[in-house]
């Protein structure tokens, strides 16, 4: 936890450990893959940038090798990381308690260290990331081989890149833009955050840590 | 319902979605091309085809819409539509693969055959190559007189029983169903007879010139046959 000294407008804020090296390593590798891979995607597929752009050969290796290096590097730090850390993050995403539910609806309910929107995304995300993976492993199978050249990839491929997009502006809203939500960016950046803000976006996730320490 | 089970079940869900997708996503685009009007359908990505063009869809005025023949032929011409509808008229049944991985079956084409348009123009003995230039500048692409005179290659007039709609090339199209479709020119107003080879626009771009299908274009692992 990085030591801040306080100052004459009071005393140094308290910060909590949000997410360890390994979440930080994940979220950082398929962000700049997503990127990559969407850049290189839209050139491939849009008329406009593709003529733009031109060089199609050498932009599609470059969306192959991303993917490549995207999986292996997801692979690797799940192989070599902090993968009791994750386990755990994927239980509590996956348990969408009453609370969350309400909160789903709009309602005001206290939420945990991910808030349900945040599991849902985490949910998203991960499945969407398998359903790339697949339908882009067709599509270079359909591009050698006629029998494997079907709609189903393509379409699925297309219908994922259009969601994520929308996923992904909304999600840059909230961590870049949003002024309640855009300090959680500093959690998954230097991977903690100050106590207060925590206390009041998710005070189950203090309110449990104090019962379980005894503070 | 446990709550652990909620948010499994949201994962497996979308998985089982995309997975279904995968397998039968055609059906569904074939769907939605059922359920949306025409004018929409046929710049979506539904009843299978995408509409992909390099510089968007050109306007053409029918009234003086000419396509003209010239190069190396005895005879240039300047033809109108009725022109072309006069012509004899030959019509097939054909797949059409793209070389991005869609393909469309068994799509109803109607038009003239090369051998009957190049009856009207003579062409002479040294003509090797037909390059056709497109609307939609500077898209252009070149067939050899052996490939453009295969029994099932065409300049397409009508698709499936109707006028060729603005997004699939009114009012001519090249039909090529052997290879991909990057070399079906659309929206053609010139073709050019030519002893010398000349790349089209997508093999300027790193494309095979024989785009046989399932023997060209592969375009990932460089150097594959």
């Amino acid at each position: 936890m990085p030591a801040e000294r306080g100052n004459q407008f009071g005393p140094a804020p308290k910060f909590v450990r949000r997410f360890g090296r390994t979440q930080r390593a994940l979220h950082w590798v398929h962000a700049t893959a997503f990127f990559a891979l969407l850049g290189t995607g839209l050139v491939l597929w849009l008329p406009t940038l593709s003529t733009w752009v031109g060089r199609r050969p050498l932009v599609k290796d470059v969306h192959l090798w991303t993917a490549i290096a995207w999986a292996v590097a997801i692979v690797l730090i799940i192989i070599f990381g902090d993968r009791q850390g994750l386990r755990a993050d994927w239980r509590e995403v996956e348990r969408i308690d009453a609370d969350d539910r309400r909160w789903l609806v709009g309602r005001r309910a206290p939420q945990g260290r991910f808030n349900a929107g945040q599991k849902l995304n985490v949910i998203v995300t991960t499945a969407f990331a398998l359903l790339f993976a697949v339908s882009g492993v067709f599509l270079w199978l359909a591009a050698r081989e006629s029998r494997f050249r079907w709609d189903g990839p393509i379409v699925v491929h297309d219908a994922l890149t259009l969601l994520s997009v929308l996923l992904v502006l909304g999600h840059l809203y909230l961590a870049l833009v949003h002024p309640t939500t855009r300090h959680a960016l500093r959690g998954m950046t230097l991977g903690d955050v100050r106590e207060d803000w925590a206390r009041t976006h998710h005070s189950k996730w203090i309110e449990e840590s104090e019962r379980r320490t005894g503070v | 319902m446990n709550d652990r089970l909620l948010g499994r079940a949201a994962f497996l869900g979308i998985l089982g979605a995309g997975a279904a997708g995968i397998v039968w996503g055609r059906n569904v685009a074939d769907i939605v091309g059922r359920l949306v009007p025409d004018q929409i359908a046929e710049i979506l990505p539904t009843k299978g085809w995408r509409i992909y063009t390099i510089r968007g869809i050109p306007r053409i005025d029918p009234a003086v819409f000419r396509l003209r023949v010239d190069g190396l032929v005895e005879r240039p011409l300047s033809l109108s539509l009725e022109n072309l509808r006069e012509l004899p008229r030959a019509e097939q049944v054909s797949d059409f693969h793209c070389v991005t991985g869609w393909s469309v079956e068994n799509v109803h084409w109607a038009g003239i055959r090369f051998d009957d348009l190049l009856a009207e123009a003579g062409p002479q003995p040294e003509a090797r190559w037909l390059q056709f230039f497109s609307e939609e500048v500077p898209y252009v692409d070149t067939l050899s007189l052996e490939q453009a005179l295969v029994p099932d290659a065409m300049l397409a007039l009508d698709m499936d029983g109707k006028p060729l709609t603005k997004p699939h090339g009114f009012p001519t199209r090249v039909v090529m169903p052997r290879m991909y479709g990057y070399k079906g020119v659309k929206w053609v107003n010139r073709i050019h007879i030519r002893r010398d080879f000349v790349p089209g626009y997508w093999e300027t771009h790193g494309y095979d010139s024989d785009a046989w299908i399932g023997k060209s274009n592969f375009g990932f692992i460089k150097g594959q046959e």
